[in-house]
């Protein structure tokens, strides 16, 4: 709770708004006690008198009443009308869209039907229908402003429930014995919570304005009841001649409602996790670049050449040294390996050569990349952008997420043709015809004109791979192509990815998990561990003898098919956050070989230069 | 693509007769005797009773309101009391003014809400994203009948550039230039929350779609950066603002009752408050059920336009 | 019968059929048979491996076997006691599972403490005292720290939350555990540990194991006997030692040829250039027939029954592999 608030506050405009709705709350909660005119006593006499007149502050109005003291009261009115109404609509709301997101089936059908029909109603149409047949009243327009607002609240909440109610921990709570009622109240309840706040402190302004407006219409609160509304509508046909008895209700009108608002964007926010991470920010178009030291000046090894390359994600204090010190190079025709487990840095690596790491948070603090010999860091973005996908491409994990679901096939294989070669649309498609034929999809005039969701895995891999290839780039990125596909497809792909890479003399860098893939078509392989490099060199060595420990232990436990039931070896412990690293090697607090002098310091990668290792007592001498 | 629309006109149907359902049982709640109720407490016992034969109330409910809707289907919406002519003619004269106001605020409001958030986010944090969305919190906060009266004060008194109120001036005019100008002030405040709503929507969805892996396979590919924002994301990114075009709508719909108030459009909002007001229940009944009716009919315009934008949606 | 003879979980022809809603004009359809009538049986103490591609109806097959889902026919019988009604708290006692997502599968509002309590205080009705001891001794045995209790599961890495799942599982005592993926969410590093954690665990309770992968290194090392299951259906069983080495069913050559194998040379094995049949227009004959180098005609005609090929070995197929 407290870090809630203090997430709230740190706000400054949830925190100006929470300062006005106090401000206003004290004023209407404090109005008895005020010395303050009755605000029905009329006196025609002085009528329409102007702001700061004696014994009236903010004037009077058509009837000669104090207006501030009908300011004080009409608040009073309006403030609660309003919040009473935003709960009503939340509470009943709520407990239809859960009971209907859990229940699902033909329960869930009925009640949603019923709740369309009521939002099929421009909903002002409904509130006065409901006004007509009770007729107006303070009360009434209440109910009306309630019963309207409760479509709102059954919808969204039971979108919420049925996607809480497809989560693992529902079904575990029905294997440890639970009913139906105490997963509602224990299981759904408390995370649907937030949400049912986060709706009304985001729908409480509204209802406010909305039962003001029934009121300005003469709906509402009836004379010589006073809210905000109804004493604006009062005021509207004296407008000309005195502006201020409109003034003064509007002005409090949009102060309450503006305070709601912002307090309640304030504690969505808060509440909403995603945004506490600060991860709804756009991505620019490329990764900052922001480099500390001097940029390596190193002639470049192969075609692509990675020198010192450091990048960073910078989330609020903290900052994660995703890649650290990483050079790696690839040349023509080869196939380099990057393995690793999650966090290691093996994406982020690839991501960072030609700046497509998410930034804000992603920053590249340090290094080179250089491609022919240029480096793509320094490089302005229309050159960058040039080099993208001509010459360096890409294929990603999920070729579902990773496609745009909107546009076919077709469409999108020749706009990766067309943003870097001046060619027709029929050349363009011709095109992306043939690259289909390359990587093997049957029927491929009738598959560009799919979309990506009307293919499967593979095949929508193999699009990937295609769009990849269309301007016969030089280097080939692929993160974690397989990962998402069964192993039947699995095994098509890499074979394809291998077959490409001989024929058109591709250099490919290859990011996964997986020694078995790595094994099978990688000619060198680099290994990274929280950030960094650990071992490098020709990949048949490095299987047959690792020389870091983690790699050692990481190849022995991984399963390989043919070797029977048997225990496996575990390595223990848990690979470090990148954010608060140890000293010297990351590996030794996991590592059955560290001595003293592993956490010492800095330990440099040093080899042969063809088999490279970064540790003090490696398993074999490399 | 016409199969799909077929469907949908078809699915219409049920929708409508359940908000005819609904306006019918709200109405009757009506406590006590509507006869006394419409003539007022003077009426004479004969007349209370001869009305209400007239309205069918001795009948049982189910038969009142099957006559009531097979009455509707013949074009037969009863008749006014208040204004003595048939409800349905009222509706027609009034609504055409309703639709000239409410069309063109919708239309601003998504035309300027959705460039405003598109920009906002393609900027993030820039000058341009914090003056929009400070301008929108005050639109979204601002009561649009306040707005439209401190407008008046302003553009009509003050600087005497456009028509206090009314939708054509009482003496000449009638030609497009006047009603544009009774037109002008009306529209844009009736406009200025729904905006606020959509600019809003417009940019967290495209945060949302930025982040997504498939702007990074553009850019990925090399496609440029505005290409990127205003072509891949703004397009991924309607898919989820046209069905809160289809509520703003009704939301549109729904301020113009307070806007018609405020600037004397004849349009069916000012008709139903006073319908109300004089408790001529025929013509609030009627009303609610054309109005909605039209609503109804255009969501599914929205539906189809969001069929046409997203081919997962299975037409 | 003697607990000796009796099996710990005996299906007999359970099947799971998922209605589609009919179009526009109401056409009566079949709906998808997610999975066909499967029969078999699991002894106690053994650890049956169930292997399969997406879409091959394991994780349907197993929700079903924990009650979360009604069969539409068939039935389940757990040491010789049938339990037919989808209650799972019926099921609960005596079956439990343990989830893919082991952050997903905790309820991110609720303490460990709260999560674990909620099968010793609603199946076995335990005081607080019994709970909290009970409570240690499961937490010993998974090697997780009491302090764990009281911090909820956003706290936790993907392999410590994956202990907590199965602890929880443990808590309701059953005899039998059903494994859902329950390493393929975590890294290689953390996968050995689970792994061997489980084997420990099977060893000291006496647990029979149900233990469903995609990845066939991972269900050959720990399982007795394994299934292969292809849309819906079970291809081939055997033990686990010989199936993947001499297969039956050509299906479960392809998955050990397609499986990546350090030192074997990278070739796409033999398979027709087809995908999966269409789970709504299921062919006559065998499904794998569309993707099969060996069918005939017999193939697309008549589907092919298990049959027994072996001493331990069973699989559908016209024309099975010689050894």
């Amino acid at each position: 709770m407290t870090a809630f608030l203090r997430l709230l506050f740190r706000n400054r405009l949830a925190a100006l708004g929470a300062a006005v709705l106090a401000l206003i709350l004290a004023l209407v909660i404090l109005a008895p006690l005020l010395p303050l005119p009755d605000p029905d006593a009329t006196a025609t006499a002085e009528r329409f008198a102007r702001p700061f007149s004696p014994g009236h502050l903010l004037g009077t109005d058509h009837l000669g009443r104090d207006l501030l003291a009908r300011l004080v009261h009409g608040t009073r009115m309006s403030l609660a009308i309003g919040l009473a109404a935003a709960l009503a609509a939340a509470v009943l709301g709520s407990a239809i869209g859960i009971v209907a997101g859990y229940a699902g089936g033909r329960t869930d059908n009925i009640i949603m039907r019923a709740i369309d029909m009521l939002m099929a109603f421009p909903y002002i149409l409904l509130a006065l229908a409901i006004v007509a047949a009770l007729g107006p009243g303070l009360l009434n327009a209440l109910i009306a402003v309630a019963a309207v607002n409760i479509p709102f609240f059954a919808r969204n909440i039971r979108g919420i429930t049925v996607g809480l109610a497809g989560r693992e921990f529902i079904d575990a709570a029905r294997l440890a014995g639970m009913g139906h009622g105490r997963i509602i109240l224990s299981e759904l309840l408390p995370n649907v919570l937030p949400v049912i706040v986060i709706g009304v402190s985001t729908t409480v302004g509204w209802m406010i304005l909305e039962t003001a407006g029934l009121s300005f219409l003469g709906l509402g609160s009836q004379p010589p009841q006073a809210d905000l509304g109804s004493m604006l509508g009062e005021a509207r046909a004296a407008l000309i001649t005195a502006p201020h008895t409109s003034v003064v209700p509007g002005l409090m009108i949009f102060l309450i409602v503006m305070s709601i608002n912002l307090l309640g964007d304030g504690v969505r926010d808060a509440l909403d996790p995603r945004l506490k991470s600060g991860a709804l920010s756009r991505p620019r178009a490329t990764t900052r670049v922001d480099r500390k030291g001097p940029v390596p000046d190193a002639p470049a090894k192969g075609l692509l050449d990675l020198q010192s390359l450091e990048t960073q994600f910078h989330v609020g204090p903290r900052v994660y040294r995703a890649v650290n010190q990483v050079s790696l190079h690839v040349g023509r025709g080869e196939c380099l390996g990057i393995i690793g487990e999650s966090g290691s840095g093996k994406s982020v690596t690839a991501l960072s050569v030609t700046g497509l790491v998410a930034s804000p948070p992603g920053v590249v603090t340090g290094g080179a990349v250089r491609y022919e010999g240029e480096d793509l860091l320094g490089m302005p973005y229309g050159r960058l952008r040039a080099i993208r996908g001509e010459k360096i491409a890409y294929i990603f994990q999920d070729p579902l997420a990773t496609l745009h679901p909107l546009y076919r096939i077709g469409a999108q294989m020749a706009e990766a043709i067309q943003v870097h070669h001046r060619v027709g649309a029929k050349e363009a498609e011709g095109r992306a015809l043939e690259l289909l034929r390359a990587v093997r999809i049957p029927n491929p005039e009738s598959r560009l004109r799919n979309y990506p969701h009307e293919m499967s895995g593979g095949m929508r891999q193999r699009v990937g791979i295609a769009m990849a290839l269309a301007n016969d780039p030089e280097v080939l990125i692929a993160d974690e192509p397989t990962t998402a596909l069964d192993v039947t497809v699995q095994a098509q792909i890499l074979a394809l990815l291998d077959e490409l890479r001989r024929e058109r003399g591709l250099a490919i860098v290859f990011i996964t998990h997986d020694f078995g893939v790595v094994a099978q078509l990688c000619d060198r392989v680099a290994v990274m561990y929280a950030g960094r490099i650990v071992e490098q060199g020709p990949t048949a060595e490095i299987l047959a003898r690792p020389a870091h420990p983690y790699t050692a232990r990481l190849i022995a436990c991984v399963p390989e098919l043919g070797g029977g039931k048997r225990e496996l070896a575990a390595i223990p412990g848990l690979p470090p956050v990148v954010d608060k690293l140890p000293p010297g090697c990351a590996f030794a607090p996991r590592c059955d070989r560290a001595r003293p002098d592993c956490r010492a310091g800095e330990i440099a990668l040093a080899g042969s230069g063809r088999h490279d290792v970064r540790c003090l007592h490696p398993e074999v001498t490399p | 693509m016409a199969g799909y629309i077929l469907k949908r006109l078809l699915s219409a149907i049920p929708v409508i007769l359940g908000i005819t359902v609904i306006v019918f049982l709200i109405m009757a709640m009506i406590p006590g005797d509507p006869a006394t109720a419409i003539l007022g407490s003077y009426a004479t016992p004969e007349n209370v009773e001869k009305l209400n034969r007239d309205l069918g109330l001795d009948k049982p409910l189910a038969q009142r309101y099957v006559i009531w809707l097979g009455n509707m289907l013949t074009g037969d919406f009863g008749r006014s009391f208040s204004l003595n002519r048939p409800v349905l003619d009222e509706i027609l004269d009034r609504f055409s003014a309703t639709l000239i106001l409410a069309g063109t605020a919708f239309v601003l409001c998504s035309l300027i809400g959705i460039l405003a958030g598109a920009i906002s986010a393609a900027r993030q944090y820039s000058l341009a994203d914090k003056a929009i969305t400070f301008v929108v919190l005050i639109g979204i906060s601002v009561p649009s009948f306040f707005l439209g009266m401190m407008m008046i004060l302003l553009f009509a008194v003050k600087l005497r550039w456009l028509p206090v109120s009314g939708m054509y001036a009482i003496y000449g005019g009638g030609d497009l230039p006047d009603l544009l100008a009774h037109l002008a002030m009306p529209a844009l405040a009736l406009a200025a929350v729904a905006t606020g709503v959509v600019a809003r929507l417009s940019r967290s969805a495209m945060l949302e779609v930025l982040r997504q892996d498939y702007i990074r396979t553009a850019r990925a590919k090399g496609v440029p950066e505005g290409r990127v924002v205003y072509g891949h994301a703004l397009r991924a990114a309607m898919v989820s603002i046209i069905p809160v075009l289809g509520i703003q709508a009704g939301f549109v719909l729904s301020g113009a009752v307070y806007i018609e108030m405020v600037f004397q459009w004849p349009g069916v909002g000012r008709m139903l408050v006073d319908a109300i007001l004089k408790r001529d229940i025929l013509l609030v009944q009627g009303g609610v059920v054309f109005v909605s009716a039209c609503y109804v009919l255009f969501n599914i315009a929205v539906d189809v336009a969001q069929g046409l934008l997203d081919p997962r949606i299975k037409t | 019968m003697t607990a000796q003879t009796m099996t710990a979980l005996t299906v007999t022809g359970l099947s799971k059929t998922f209605p589609v809603s009919g179009g526009l004009l109401g056409r009566a359809r079949p709906g998808v048979r997610a999975v066909r009538p499967v029969s078999f049986a699991v002894e106690p103490g053994e650890t049956l491996g169930i292997v399969g591609e997406s879409g091959c109806g394991k994780s349907t097959l197993a929700r079903m076997l924990v009650g979360l889902l009604p069969p539409s026919g068939g039935s389940i019988e757990i040491a010789g006691k049938a339990l037919d009604t989808a209650d799972p708290a019926a099921f609960g006692r005596r079956i439990q599972y343990v989830f893919q997502d082991p952050i997903s599968s905790l309820n991110p509002r609720k303490t460990i403490r709260q999560i674990m309590e909620a099968p010793l205080k609603l199946l076995h009705g335990m005081d607080r005292a019994a709970r909290a001891a009970r409570i240690a001794e499961i937490f010993a045995s998974v090697n997780l720290r009491e302090e764990f209790l009281d911090r909820y599961p956003h706290e936790f890495s993907g392999g410590q939350a994956q202990r907590i799942g199965i602890a929880r599982a443990l808590a309701a005592a059953p005899g039998i555990i059903i494994l859902d993926e329950p390493v393929s969410a975590l890294d290689v590093s953390v996968q050995a540990q689970v792994l061997n954690l489980l084997a420990g665990l099977k060893r000291d309770f006496g647990l029979t194991y149900l233990f469903i992968s995609h990845d066939l290194a991972v269900v050959e090392a720990v399982s007795d006997r394994v299934m292969v299951l292809y849309f819906g259906a079970v291809v081939e069983i055997g033990r686990a030692a010989e199936i993947f080495t001499s297969p039956k069913h050509p299906y479960t050559r392809l998955l050990a040829e397609s499986a990546p194998v350090v030192g074997r040379a990278l070739a796409a094995p033999e398979q027709k250039d087809s995908e999966l049949p269409d789970p709504l227009d299921p062919p006559r004959g065998c499904a794998f027939a569309g993707r099969c180098i060996r069918a005939s005609a017999v193939c697309r005609e008549t589907d092919p029954p298990l049959e027994k090929m072996g001493d331990t070995r069973f699989a559908a197929c016209h024309h099975p592999l010689e050894d």
